[in-house]
């Protein structure tokens, strides 16, 4: 509890390449990569459920990995590759996780939705899971209080090729 | 969030150096516990010393056949790594039972040692507790106390350590190397947490200036015969009310050497080398092992509501030493306990 301190931070310049896209920052220490993203370069795909790691609302890949935007400070992340929900699609094709989910009735509400699929897009990345029970298990970090849990594990055995 | 500086740490001499500095100052790498307390006012570092570029990402096999395990290497791909895989596999499976996809992405392994407890009085700023506020008082001893200790507690708290990695580390005899002003040191893991005594807010022994370099473990990794069962209220993505990492030797049937180490249980992952040294020699039959979960449980007390921990935790510890012994070890996806 000592020893806070009063000065004013400076802003530290930071840059990212977010959806291919190269952006300059100018942020204080204490900057969520979830506020980065939204507040300071409005992409609002991104959401934020709890903001404590706790529901994946917030998930994005970080040069290519999946993790919780909310628990990230975005200047420890200065010269990374962002991909977010606005980013997956290409010349108008959505990303076939995209594709699946709405093949799949794959959300009710929606908040979820991004943070789902950019989990999915993780987790297809990693190649480690080959079934249903792993993908509910590499998955849990996404919570859907709508429960469309069914279908959002079949649209990610969509999106991988399998039945 | 209080507001902080923040520094980007050059190197090990640096950190350290940036450490002496300003006190007050944390270090950060994955950040997944650190910034969710600063999110809810437990810490309130004045600096946040940014150590998550330094050279500790290795795996490396050391020179008696154990491996050596930088700091600074993700959860997920420690997990994942071909050396854990086939030989510590019981690592592995602790991993992965703990957390989610992206918080293994994003923790480093000296981080996870360094978490603290998801005790809900630690994390609630306007209760008393002894671990935050020294002195305080406990609130959990009279208030809701179902998710604690049962081991190792004191009169001044009864938060358990929440790492699952911790509790397989336990039982290989893993060490932490530890960076320090003036060299290096190595300490065994089981060493490193400590019990809560009068000191709970002390929850390691990491003294000013210190910093986790590396885990080593030794050679035996129990690879054939070992399981980690982990018992909690939804299937994925919760912390142990129970978990038991069983680690066998055998020969035929016999008991060669026995490992067993508890989770969710108390202030540290929990060994008992009583236990350990009563079924070594003996059959590997459920009469030994729970003669082994008495000896592990031995002075277990309850509060109001955790009294339900003694009885899991004993059949618990019979089941995981079932499926090591059998070599069908707990899937972690498979969530059928066999
Ligand atoms: S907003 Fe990040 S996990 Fe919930
Ligand atoms: S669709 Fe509503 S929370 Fe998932």
């Amino acid at each position: 509890m000592a020893d806070v301190t009063h000065e004013i931070a400076e802003r530290i310049p930071i840059n990212l390449v977010v959806n291919g896209v190269r952006r300059t920052l100018d942020l204080v220490p204490w900057t969520t990569l979830l506020d980065a993203l939204r507040d300071h370069l409005a992409l609002t795909g991104t959401k934020k459920g709890c903001d404590h790691g706790q529901c994946g609302a917030c998930t994005v890949l970080v040069d290519g990995r999946r993790v919780n935007s909310c628990l990230t400070l975005a200047i420890m992340k200065d010269g990374a590759e962002i991909t977010t929900v606005e980013g997956l699609a290409s010349d108008g094709t959505l990303h076939p996780l995209q594709q699946a989910f709405i093949d799949h009735d794959a959300f009710q509400c929606g908040y979820c939705t991004s943070g789902q699929i950019c989990s999915a897009a993780g987790l297809l990345a990693e190649g480690r899971a080959a079934d249903a029970d792993e993908i509910r298990e590499l998955m849990s970090g996404n919570l859907c209080r709508c429960g469309a849990y069914p279908n959002i594990v079949a649209a990610i055995q969509q999106a991988m090729g399998r039945p | 969030m209080n507001n902080f500086q923040y520094s980007r740490a050059a190197d090990v001499a640096d950190a350290i150096r940036l450490l002496a500095a300003n006190p007050g100052a944390r270090l950060i790498a994955g950040g997944t516990n650190l910034i969710d307390l600063m999110k809810e006012n437990v810490e309130r570092p004045s600096r946040l010393i940014d150590i998550s570029r330094l050279p500790l990402r290795k795996v490396e096999e050391t020179a008696d056949g154990g491996l050596r395990i930088g700091a600074l290497v993700p959860n997920s791909d420690l997990a994942y790594h071909p050396l854990i895989e086939q030989r510590y596999p019981l690592l592995a499976s602790a991993i992965l039972a703990g957390a989610s996809a992206q918080l293994r992405n994003m923790a480093s392994v000296g981080g996870n040692l360094m978490q603290r407890t998801r005790c809900a009085y630690f994390y609630d700023t306007a209760t008393p507790c002894n671990k935050r506020n020294p002195g305080t008082g406990c609130s959990a001893l009279d208030g809701l106390n179902r998710n604690h200790a049962i081991l190792g507690t004191s009169a001044s708290c009864i938060a358990t350590n929440p790492s699952d990695m911790s509790v397989a580390l336990a039982a290989l005899g893993a060490l932490v190397h530890i960076a320090r002003p003036s060299g290096e040191r190595t300490i065994a893991l089981t060493d490193f947490h400590r019990l809560p005594g009068d000191t709970p807010h002390v929850d390691v022994n990491l003294g000013a200036g210190e910093i986790i370099i590396a885990i080593e473990l030794p050679p035996l990794g129990f690879a054939q015969n070992y399981s980690y069962l982990k018992i909690r209220d939804r299937l994925s993505y919760a912390f142990a009310l129970v978990s038991v990492a069983a680690a066998l030797e055998l020969e035929g049937n016999a008991i060669t050497q026995a490992r067993i180490a508890l989770g969710g249980v108390a202030h540290k992952p929990w060994r008992s080398l009583e236990a350990e040294a009563a079924l070594r020699g003996q059959a590997a039959t459920v009469d030994h092992f729970s003669h082994a979960a008495d000896l592990l449980l031995a002075g277990a007390t309850a509060r109001a509501h955790n009294g339900f921990k003694i009885e899991l935790a004993r059949r618990a510890i019979v089941r995981t030493l079932t499926q090591a012994a059998d070599a069908t070890p707990q899937s972690q996806s498979h969530k059928k306990i066999a």
